[in-house]
């Protein structure tokens, strides 16, 4: 038997194609369709937010020659609001100064939970005990409230940056146990040993082994928290402790249209509330597509 | 059972004591009640405040103290008061109205509006999510679990405010149609809590239909997605097959094993549940017109009213603590593995 | 104690009494998952018959279909699966039944054992309950107390101390062995015909491993049932069962009694398995011979024979024409393997290149046999 064959057969015993991590989540995710869907959805909505106003003639102001409540036309396809404002080019900012909050948010308190978790649940003891008990002093202290209290009281008016900062700093609690979760099971096993042996300092291997290998649980949480800062900037900003006036929010857009659902004016009240719910709808399936595809106990069969 | 509930009370103390310092703090920087009075006066009279007055002000809001002193102050009352502040003592601070609001009484008096509505949103909605939950995960990628799925994203995704602006206008719809007012959409209740416990009780009900069922979005999507899960988790798990094996009906097999399983991890998610049902009555209570804890939050929130802000703090975390508590009893009777911890 | 396989035995003890009566048959099963990739066929033509007091021993690795086999006949398969042949007990047909027909043979007839102790019991309820549950389901005539007392005797037997305490212990109380001696109870509590063990010790500590497999074989005797022993450990087969079958990739390649498969293999997997199990009964310097590369997927299985990828004997007919389960001589003993009668008389270490982590003997072993296939360790 010569040398060649041989090599084929054994090519031909590794029957399953050899494929790395991103290749194996990435084709697990496009399975499922929901995900791939809102995927390409959300997508659309981003660019709609942050291109449309390149491409649109109206801003979010006030013109003159925008008549006031006029209903969706092709010259305004949401309508206009009673002082003139075109509403498709307020949405395009509405709808980017919500995505810019959550975006700031997702990215900001996934790495503070990110790193919380990852530093309790690595030196366990007296560091575990005091950040475990201060994410239970957070918890207790009610979420909307104090973010409230917090952004109510911005001097000289609410930006998008203050509602990211403020959200950001009180939303990392979930991320945070859900990480230390993972890393208590994590630390024990051989890989950390072994950075350990080397000599690895412990900041090396927090961020090099404890993080990467916590990914799927922080990238999951990350994309969830889009859809939390999202619902919770349009909540503060409806009860008029968001973003403030003359700037714009899907929230300020929903309050001001507050009791139009079934007038002749619906699409003031409709449209931005379905902006709302479509990028956090969307964002959740792409969270959910996103857990599936990671779970590396997800098999093709089950037993 | 007795040691282990006291035990979690005490251990309880130090978190609530923690987050009220931390709260306090909070509300402290992030606005002065002081300066906010201040300016009012000037925009009313026209003219500068005299130093007299905002000392006055300073003095009754005790702001001429340190951070730290006042915090104690608020805490324990022990030291140089005007017998308004000091939790300890009942007395929860002064407010920035003056003396015609007591934050205290306040609070009292609107403690059960809210409550009934948290209670019944919270209890309803983990009734019901408990019950999707499990058909959904008993008839996996079935057309039914698709559309409880489909559902549960939809609920998990909607403002509650938008939510309550849809049901509100819609009840005003329906009620125009029918032509009389079978829903409340404004206020809480017609007679407060006056009469006997049924009559509180029949007179609140068409007020209270709307906005429970509003309140009842958020924590439902949450609660079915887990309850799902967990159940899922169990079905598949080596008991069940082993209780199968034994020869008991599917049936059976689920009411006995898999159910009783899969609520345990549902029962320590509960609290979280209340916790944001009492932050969800914020924006209820604004959107329903209603005169419970919410809307006093709001108003202390818009007014920069310190005292009252906190006050609401400390008892909505207390509730939530009590939550937490009840949660993990819950725990102990469901799981005998804690029993003993 | 013969097996009889596919018929092909005659002699043995037919109609002995109550000892050799057949009890279980197991005809051409297949069982076949529907995936988002396509049709996997976990088991392709599974038979075996089993008889009174008889102990079957079904080896692989894990995914060739060994567990599946035995869940299909009691249908705990999920719905999804898709299971065709036969399965008779006393000549009933079990398969296609309803979940109450079946509820009525699982734990009464038939009852298993599954891998792993530390989650084969529900955590909420003590074990007395779990056991009297066992009971009760098929005798709802029985009272509770008489339960408790047949479930204390029951634990007694399998050896665990202090039964009347232990009883009303919940599963976190007791270490892993003495869980599986519960699960082992719960499976003759109802003195079944057929018990089915699968892996039952494999996840258990090697000390308590003697301890488990004593108590099974005590269970066996007690209720005079048939055992199946699953497992992917040859020891604990050649010590514990009458017959072997062995399977790769959800099909039976080789069958027969335990000596002829121990002495006489006629299939280079078995001959490639029993190579790397290390034994008490060689010499030191004796190296073992492993199997190297894995079990090809179940979704894309290789043209011919499934083991060929692996095989070092493996020649063209191979990949084209998938080998029969051929009988070997008269006694029942089958392989399919196309060179099934080059292998008599042949030793593992005659096929399979030995293995070693010494580079010196590594290029020695290169050197002597260069028609050897390489190992794999480099790909």
């Amino acid at each position: 038997m010569s040398n060649t064959t041989t090599t084929a057969f054994e090519a031909e015993a590794i029957t399953t194609k050899e494929r790395t991590q991103l290749q194996l989540v990435t084709k697990r995710f496009f399975r499922h369709k929901a995900a791939v869907i809102s995927l390409i959805g959300f997508i659309t909505i981003v660019l709609f937010a942050f291109v449309g106003p390149y491409l649109w003639q109206w801003d979010h102001r006030i013109h003159t020659e925008i008549p006031s409540w006029a209903p969706p036309s092709p010259e305004h396809p949401f309508g206009s609001d009673r002082a003139g404002r075109d509403m498709m080019g307020t949405v395009m900012r509405a709808t980017g100064q919500s995505l810019k909050v959550a975006l700031v948010v997702a990215l900001g308190s996934t790495f503070i939970g990110a790193v919380v978790g990852a530093v309790a649940g690595y030196y366990r003891g007296w560091v575990d005990a005091l950040l475990m008990r201060l994410v239970d002093i957070l918890f207790v202290i009610p979420f909307l409230v104090i973010t409230a209290a917090m952004a109510g009281n911005v001097r000289g008016g609410t930006t998008w940056w203050h509602m990211a900062l403020i959200l950001m700093v009180f939303g990392w609690l979930g991320t945070s146990r859900a990480v230390r979760a993972e890393v208590l099971s994590l630390r024990e096993k051989e890989f950390i040993e072994a950075a350990r042996s080397v000599g690895g300092s412990d900041l090396h291997i927090i961020f090099r082994h404890l993080i990467p290998n916590t990914m799927s649980v922080i990238i999951v949480s990350a994309t969830l928290q889009i859809a939390f800062a999202i619902l919770s900037e349009s909540t503060l900003s409806f009860l008029g402790l968001g973003i403030q006036a003359p700037d714009t929010s899907l929230g300020l857009l929903i309050q001001a249209a507050e009791s139009s659902a079934f007038s002749e004016r619906w699409y003031l009240f409709y449209i931005p509330g379905i902006f709302v719910i479509l990028i956090a709808l969307t964002i959740n399936f792409v969270g959910d597509g996103l857990r599936d595809a990671m779970d590396p106990r997800q098999t093709m069969v089950r037993r | 059972m007795l040691v282990f509930t006291i035990r979690r009370i005490v251990m309880m103390i130090p978190v609530l004591i923690g987050a009220s310092l931390l709260a306090f703090v909070l509300v402290s920087v992030s606005g002065d009640p002081v300066a906010d009075q201040v300016f009012i006066l000037e925009q009313s009279t026209g003219e500068p405040v005299p130093q007299e007055t905002v000392d006055n002000i300073k003095e009754r809001l005790y702001y001429d103290r340190s951070l730290p002193e006042r915090y104690w102050l608020w805490l324990t009352g022990i030291g140089e008061t005007n017998g308004d502040i000091g939790l300890l003592q009942g007395e929860w601070g002064p407010s920035i109205e003056g003396s015609a609001i007591d934050v205290g009484e306040e609070i009292g008096s609107r403690f059960w509006i809210t409550l009934r509505l948290v209670l019944f949103a919270t209890v309803a909605s983990i009734a019901i999510a408990i019950l999707t939950g499990v058909v959904s995960a008993v008839k996996q990628y079935s057309k039914v679990d698709y559309l409880l799925t489909f559902i549960g994203f939809l609920a998990l995704s909607m403002p509650t405010f938008w939510f309550g602006l849809l049901m509100k206008e819609a009840a005003v719809q329906t009620n125009n149609a029918i032509g009389s007012t079978f829903f409340q959409t404004y206020r809480d209740s017609t007679r407060g809590f006056h009469g006997n416990g049924w009559e509180v009780f029949l007179d609140a009900i068409p007020y209270l239909i709307i906005p429970t069922i509003v309140l009842m979005l958020t924590g439902y999507a949450a609660m079915s997605r887990y309850q799902r899960a967990s159940m899922l988790e169990v079905l598949n798990s080596d008991y069940v097959r082993l209780a199968r094996a034994k020869g008991v009906r599917n049936g059976t097999v689920m009411r006995r094993h898999a159910l009783r399983t899969a609520l345990i991890p549902v029962a320590t998610f509960a609290p979280l549940g209340l916790a944001t049902a009492m932050g969800g009555s914020l924006v209820i209570e604004r959107i329903f017109g209603w005169r419970g804890l919410g809307a006093f939050a709001y108003d202390a929130i818009t007014h920069n009213d310190a005292f009252a802000v906190l006050g609401y703090l400390f008892i909505s975390g207390v509730i939530v603590l009590i939550g937490i508590l009840i949660s993990d009893l819950m725990y102990g009777v469901l799981d005998p593995r804690i029993r003993y911890e | 104690m013969d097996l009889t396989v596919n018929g092909t035995r005659v002699e043995g003890s037919p109609g002995a009494g109550e000892k050799g009566e057949l009890v279980l048959e197991v005809d051409d099963l297949n069982v076949g998952f529907p995936t988002d990739d396509g049709m996997v066929n976990a088991v392709r033509g599974v038979s075996y018959q089993l008889r009174r007091g008889q102990s079957l021993g079904i080896v692989g690795e894990s995914g060739s279909g060994k567990s599946v086999t035995s869940m299909a006949v009691l249908g705990l398969l999920p719905k999804t699966a898709q299971v065709t042949g036969s399965a008779k007990l006393l000549g009933e047909e079990l398969l296609g039944l309803g979940d109450a027909a079946l509820s009525e043979v699982r734990g009464k007839r038939i009852s298993m054992i599954f891998q792993d102790p530390l989650t084969s019991l529900n955590p909420v309820y003590t074990v007395g309950f779990q056991l009297a549950e066992a009971i009760r389901v098929h005798y709802p005539e029985v009272k509770r107390a008489e339960a408790r007392e047949r479930s204390i005797d029951l634990l007694d037997t399998v050896g665990i101390p202090n039964p009347s305490q232990r009883v009303d212990a919940y599963p976190h109380e007791l270490s892993g062995g003495m869980r599986q001696r519960v699960v082992i109870a719960i499976a003759m509590a109802n003195n079944p015909d057929v018990i089915i063990a699968d892996e039952p010790t494999t996840a258990l500590d090697v000390t308590v491993q003697a301890q488990v497999l004593e108590a099974l074989e005590r269970a066996r005797e007690e209720v005079n049932a048939a055992l199946i022993l699953i497992t992917h450990d040859l020891g604990v087969i050649a010590g514990h069962t009458d017959d072997v079958l062995v399977m790769y990739a959800g099909r039976p390649v080789e069958q027969g009694t335990v000596d002829e498969i121990f002495y006489e293999p006629r299939m280079p997997y078995t001959l490639g398995l029993i190579g790397s199990m290390p034994r008490m009964d060689e010499e030191r310097g004796h190296r073992l011979t492993p199997v190297h590369g894995t079990p090809p997927s179940m979704l894309k299985l290789p043209s011919g024979c499934p083991f060929r990828p692996r095989c070092p004997m493996s020649q063209d007919i191979c990949a084209e024409v998938e080998p029969d389960l051929l009988p070997i001589g008269s006694t029942g003993h089958v392989a399919a393997c196309h060179f099934a009668d080059q292998l008599e008389g042949k030793r593992p270490e005659d096929v399979f290149a030995p293995d070693s982590t010494d580079p010196e003997i590594e290029v020695a072993v290169e050197s002597e046999a260069p028609q050897e296939p390489r190992s794999q360790e480099d790909m």
